[in-house]
């Protein structure tokens, strides 16, 4: 399985896109760092803009990789490696290329600016953690996506329409129904919907950590006043980990039933 | 050596396999032989795992074929449609697959057989069809397997890799292994082929040498016996269709023509 990991890594590494990527965080967290010395600041500028970009890209790239190593994926399939050797280390490879991309193009410049020197080295820590599992969830959703879908154009279509749900409508829903149910005690509730979307997970995590409550948002207050910031934090952390196996166990489970 | 119980494959509501029973034991060269869509590289896709039956059994050497795949080392597979990564170079794609097999290789003698020297270091996606395909048959034909499958190994190939091609499957077939070849160029079955295995609608018609056959429609030529074996009323399966599956569809008569290509 390392093998494929590997050459997966060393396929996706050569690709523009993936340099593109880096050079694209290079440039914004660079830019937020001129606008702001503040460093927790630019924690949570760059937090707003990974949660929206981290998770699109990582999807694309996910039903992208899938269907360009379709070929390969059956070249591979007629030599004497498990399967789940071959899907599980094409998962990986991507992953972990897309995790590096992300670690480089934000840690530099935070690392450039004396971010070891300061007092935001753990919130630092855990925006690029949360940065480094949704790359995984994502790719694994988008991975997921392309091979349970034959039809490209319907995999990406799919994939697009999980990003939206998730990072822009969620958030619109979840208010609303709020709302509406206003005259009802609603925290448990809120906690069990959050629980469904990573994105608004890897936010509370975040936001927790920086104990930034003006930006918490409800959800984010609800964790914090019933579970605390430690419990709160560790709940958070522990259901973005059962986000990041369940699709790969997933693609476990339909890669040992396709056709090729 | 290979054992296929009662194959049965659907894709959605379409019946590609229904109740195939084969089995390769003794070396030589069988041709598999039907009309397009008749199922014949879903049967060699399903013997390497690629392909998982609904119903029956495959064995392999005695064992049933499993995911873990280790059996695949003895066999070398031909896909028909020759795709590969395209920014891969032709070297590193061979050197990738070595890796992956840690088996004695004979990739540079083939590669000086089939002329590939000087697309080594080209882009897989800058190939021509033909170029490509000679590159899929050193993939295939580099290790030394007993059991050698070949879905449609002429595709685009030009006449001095035809015979070249031709003189590795003989020496093949010299060597005591078992070669399986999917083709609709008659002539090369003529040529080479021990057995013939012709395949409709996922089901065998014919599983003999090729002399009978051409008894069977009494027609001297190979390829009109199949043609005559399509349109005439000489269409059996030789096996008796199982409780389990449905009726086929009446072919007597005239109503499967050779529109099919040959």
């Amino acid at each position: 399985m390392l093998r494929i990991i590997r050459y997966s890594f060393a396929d996706l590494i050569r690709s523009r896109w993936l340099y593109f990527y880096t050079g694209f965080y290079l440039v914004l967290t660079g830019a937020l760092f001129l606008i702001s010395a503040d460093l927790s600041k630019v924690i949570v500028s760059l937090m707003n803009a990974i949660l929206f970009i981290v998770p699109l890209v990582a999807l694309l790239f996910g039903v992208m990789v899938q269907y360009n190593t379709r070929e390969f994926t059956e070249l591979l399939l007629a030599q004497p490696i498990p399967r789940r050797s071959i899907f599980l280390g094409q998962y990986l490879g991507i992953a972990t290329a897309l995790a590096i991309s992300f670690l480089l193009g934000a840690g530099i410049p935070f690392i450039l600016s004396g971010i070891f020197l300061s007092g935001e080295i753990w919130n630092f820590s855990i925006l690029l953690l949360s940065g480094i599992l949704l790359s995984y969830i994502f790719s694994a959703l988008g991975y997921l996506l392309a091979l349970i879908n034959d039809n490209r154009i319907r995999g990406f279509g799919l994939a697009i329409l999980v990003w939206l749900l998730l990072a822009v409508v969620y958030d619109g829903l979840f208010l609303l129904g709020l709302a509406w149910f206003s005259d009802y005690p609603l925290e448990n509730v809120a906690i069990g919907v959050t629980v469904f979307n990573p994105i608004d997970l890897a936010r509370i995590l975040i936001l927790l950590k920086l104990d930034v409550s003006a930006l918490m948002g409800y959800t984010g207050a609800v964790f914090n006043k019933f579970l605390g910031t430690s419990l709160g934090m560790g709940l958070a952390l522990t259901i973005l980990v059962v986000w990041a196996v369940l699709p790969v166990s997933m693609i476990r489970y339909i890669s040992l039933r396709k056709d090729f | 050596m290979i054992h296929l119980h009662h194959i049965h494959k659907s894709f959605g509501r379409l019946e590609v396999l229904r109740g195939v029973d084969l089995a390769f034991d003794r070396p030589g060269i069988t041709a598999v032989l039907g009309p397009n869509g008749s199922g014949k590289s879903t049967l060699l896709k399903s013997i390497l795992g690629m392909v998982l039956p609904d119903q029956g059994e495959i064995h392999f050497n005695g064992k049933p074929i499993d995911n873990l795949g280790q059996y695949r080392k003895d066999i070398s597979y031909l896909p028909q449609i020759a795709r590969f990564p395209e920014n891969l170079r032709v070297r590193e794609l061979i050197r990738m697959i070595e890796s992956f097999r840690s088996q004695p290789s004979q990739s540079a003698e083939l590669i000086h057989q089939f002329g590939l020297e000087s697309v080594l270091d080209s882009q897989l996606g800058h190939l021509s069809g033909g170029t490509r395909q000679k590159v899929n048959l050193v993939l295939t034909l580099m290790y030394d397997t007993p059991v050698i499958i070949l879905d449609e190994p002429t595709a685009g190939l030009d006449p001095v890799a035809m015979v070249k091609l031709k003189e590795l499957i003989i020496q093949a077939r010299e060597d005591g292994k078992i070669l399986l070849i999917t083709t609709h160029i008659m002539s090369l079955v003529e040529e080479l082929a021990d057995r013939v295995v012709f395949l409709l609608e996922g089901r065998i018609y014919f599983d003999g040498k090729p002399d009978e056959l051409k008894q069977r429609v009494d027609e001297p030529n190979l390829e009109k016996a199949i043609a005559n074996l399509l349109s005439g009323g000489h269409l059996t399966p030789i096996q008796p269709l199982d409780a389990s599956s449905k009726p086929i569809k009446k072919m007597n008569g005239n109503v499967v023509q050779p529109q099919l290509k040959y």
